[in-house]
């Protein structure tokens, strides 16, 4: 594909996951009781929702190499990660909701995202719970003689806990078919990570253990593409584990209604001027492309998005006997 | 029907073996396990099987149990080897928030067909971070299955059954019955959750799990010294546990005494108990460590064993008539 098609596939990708998560943060409204605010119960997408706003080319960079046979985990920040991967954006606004159409059936939500139809083996609500269940499903695929690989992305905060050691030790020792994606957005829930993290991080930390780290400009979406693709195919061919160091910015609070009134607003400032977004659309039009054209990839996102909320207003609510379901085989259904 | 007798670890050896051979995505992940387990539960196996089935792994519980994780969503039946369930805190994410719930929180889009072996139970002198029986943790999980085998021909049907299970399956072989010797029929299949009638009795019900039994044995033979007829049933899976047979049984006996190695307080014995008492009215007794540590000197171990003169103390107090 030349690089203006392969870009405008990019950006598409990326107006998705915003126009979605723009969506979803407005039908969150009223609903979490988190931070201080109250909730009243009325919004329709419910509970803690995280929100990637200005991270969107690290999801769209990476997962733009990736067939629905290779797997990927993620974090509770997992929409575009999911979106990336090729999930359906109808079922997953239906799985916000919490809607029987979802594709969790409305047993996860936001925070437990996931289809595996796609490869998407799940967001998760545990910090760094992912990386052990990327490197044992990268083993599969080694034992399995498979050319797929598997891609774990987390984020800076998760390098301060264990399992990001015992997974890249692991994956380096077994030379899995596993990348590593660090999204590094300078934040850890109301917490700035730098403070936080002892060394020079997630890079430095990865090359101790021998494994090879690259950094890369997050929010330059090609720059992204081109460093995964170099990556995924190392991996791909058999030569272990790497790890994709990506600098991007949290551009929204931790969760959707949290106004992240702890930071300095000139660091926020200076992010929104640096949206991948923006760049891309900038490197578009520098190869040629038009306004109008991204205002039209612009719009099919937006158009998706309506028609998914829609279908997910109509959409029925699970049965209550769903909730006994999917337990275990041995002894659910018999003893609760 | 061909009995061969064996060791409770080498009958553990021949069912990890028997599957592997049926099935080519069984793999065991652990540390030691290629030189054979520290109790020689896989003693051999990676000879026939070798490094790429049977897995040496570094010390990372929680990617062994998260790595399990990953390995069985992605089309593969592992066995994870935590050495003792005290280690298994290390992995407790893995196991109960990603292993118990994946097939639920994700509407039934994967399963985790795994096994966790974690032998549970007082280990001669090696004190508290060696000896715990937490299995009351596991089996008030959803989606968790729990065995406790306390035979060694329950331990080859049993960890057969629990790799064929589809779901993840907590299992707890004891520490201290490895060494056990016992004849094996490798055609007896054991389902899960179905407890063992071990003996008939009409004055009490007495229910126990894993090494305990033994314990029991010895007090029942000296209870029907006594006169008194125990029923003495092993329950052997956990979750589920299997009620009809303790509840037919109690109801029968009018009185039930549980007796478990873990700590009293809030052990599984308090579920069975409630249940029963719920169920049937009938008189019931728990009987279970006290809640303290298992010290290192031999006077401090066992104040934490729980002995056959305390379980007969126990069942003629269940059977003395209530005095207000
Ligand atoms: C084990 C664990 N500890 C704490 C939390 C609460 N928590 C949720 S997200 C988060 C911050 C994670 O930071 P990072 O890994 O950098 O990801 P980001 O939110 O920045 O995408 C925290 C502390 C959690 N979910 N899991």
């Amino acid at each position: 594909m030349p690089k203006k098609d392969a870009l405008a596939a990019l950006y598409l990708c990326m107006a998705r996951i915003r126009a979605f998560e723009n969506a979803a943060e407005i039908l969150s409204q009223g609903g979490v009781s988190a931070y201080n605010k109250t909730a009243d119960g009325s919004a329709k997408v419910r509970g803690p929702l995280h929100l990637s706003t200005g991270q969107e080319g690290v999801a769209a960079g990476v997962c733009a190499h990736l067939t629905p046979r290779d797997y990927l985990t993620s974090t509770h920040r997992g929409h575009g990660h999911t979106l990336a991967k090729g999930a359906d954006l109808g079922r997953m606004m239906c799985e916000l909701y919490g809607k029987a159409t979802g594709f969790n059936g409305g047993k996860g939500g936001s925070m437990h995202i996931a289809d595996f139809s796609v490869g998407m083996l799940g967001a998760n609500g545990v910090v760094a719970a992912g990386l052990p269940i990327a490197v044992g499903a990268a083993h599969a695929q080694k034992l399995q003689g498979r050319s797929d690989i598997t891609v774990c992305f987390f984020g800076d905060g998760a390098t301060n806990r264990g399992p990001f050691l015992e997974a890249l030790n692991w994956a380096q020792v077994h030379q899995l078919p596993v990348l590593f994606v660090c999204e590094d957005n300078r934040w850890s829930a109301t917490t700035a990570s730098g403070p936080m993290i002892a060394g020079p991080g997630a890079s430095a930390r990865s090359e101790s253990l021998g494994i090879a780290a690259h950094l890369v400009d997050g929010n330059d979406v090609w720059a992204v593409h081109e460093k995964a693709a170099e990556l995924v195919q190392t991996v791909r061919s058999g030569h272990g584990p790497r790890l994709l160091h990506a600098l991007t910015y949290r551009v929204k609070g931790h969760v959707s209604v949290d106004l992240a009134a702890y930071r300095d607003p000139r660091e926020v400032e200076a992010a929104l001027k640096n949206d991948p977004i923006q760049n891309a659309r900038r490197a578009l039009l520098a190869l040629g492309s038009s306004d109008a054209a991204c205002d039209q990839m612009d719009q099919q996102a937006q158009a998706e998005v309506q028609s998914a909320m829609q279908s997910a207003d109509q959409a029925p609510w699970p049965s209550v006997s769903a909730a006994y379901t999917d337990i275990q085989t041995t002894g659910a259904g018999q003893w609760f | 029907m061909v009995l061969n007798t064996m060791s409770y670890s080498q009958a553990a050896v021949l069912a990890v073996q028997r599957e592997m051979e049926a099935d080519e995505r069984v793999v065991v992940m652990g540390e030691d396990v290629g030189r054979g387990g520290i109790f020689g539960q896989y003693k051999g196996l990676q000879q026939t099987f070798g490094t790429h089935r049977i897995i040496d792994t570094p010390i990372s519980e929680a990617a062994i149990m998260g790595g399990g994780v990953g390995m069985a969503l992605a089309g593969m039946r592992p066995v994870v080897e935590m050495r003792v369930v005290d280690f298994t805190l290390c992995g407790m994410d893995e196991i109960i928030n990603q292993a118990a719930k994946n097939r639920y929180m994700f509407g039934g889009q994967g399963r985790v067909p795994l096994v966790a072996r974690m032998p549970i139970g007082i280990w001669d002198a090696s004190a508290a971070q060696h000896s715990q029986s937490l299995e009351a943790w596991f089996a008030h999980i959803p989606g968790l299955v729990v065995v406790c085998p306390g035979s060694v021909q329950d331990n080859y049907s049993l960890l057969r059954a629990a790799m064929q299970c589809g779901d993840p399956v907590v299992y707890m072989e004891h520490k201290t019955l490895w060494g056990l010797e016992g004849p094996v029929d490798e055609s007896v299949q054991v389902p899960l959750g179905q407890a063992a009638v071990l003996r008939a009795g009409d004055r009490l019900t007495m229910v126990s799990w894993s090494r305990q039994m033994q314990v029991c044995q010895v007090a029942c033979d000296q209870l029907a010294a006594l006169g008194i007829q125990v029923e003495l049933i092993d329950l052997r899976t956990l979750w589920p546990w299997d009620r009809d047979t303790v509840l037919k049984s109690a109801a029968k006996t009018g009185h039930l005494l549980v007796v478990h190695e873990a700590i009293q307080a809030a052990g599984f014995g308090a579920e069975i108990a409630a249940t029963v008492a719920e169920t049937l009215g009938v008189r019931v007794k728990r009987l279970g460590a006290p809640r303290i540590p298992v010290g290192y000197a031999p006077v401090l171990e066992a104040v934490a064993r729980v002995s056959a003169e305390q379980i007969v103390a126990a069942a003629q107090n269940c059977l003395k008539p209530v005095t207000q």
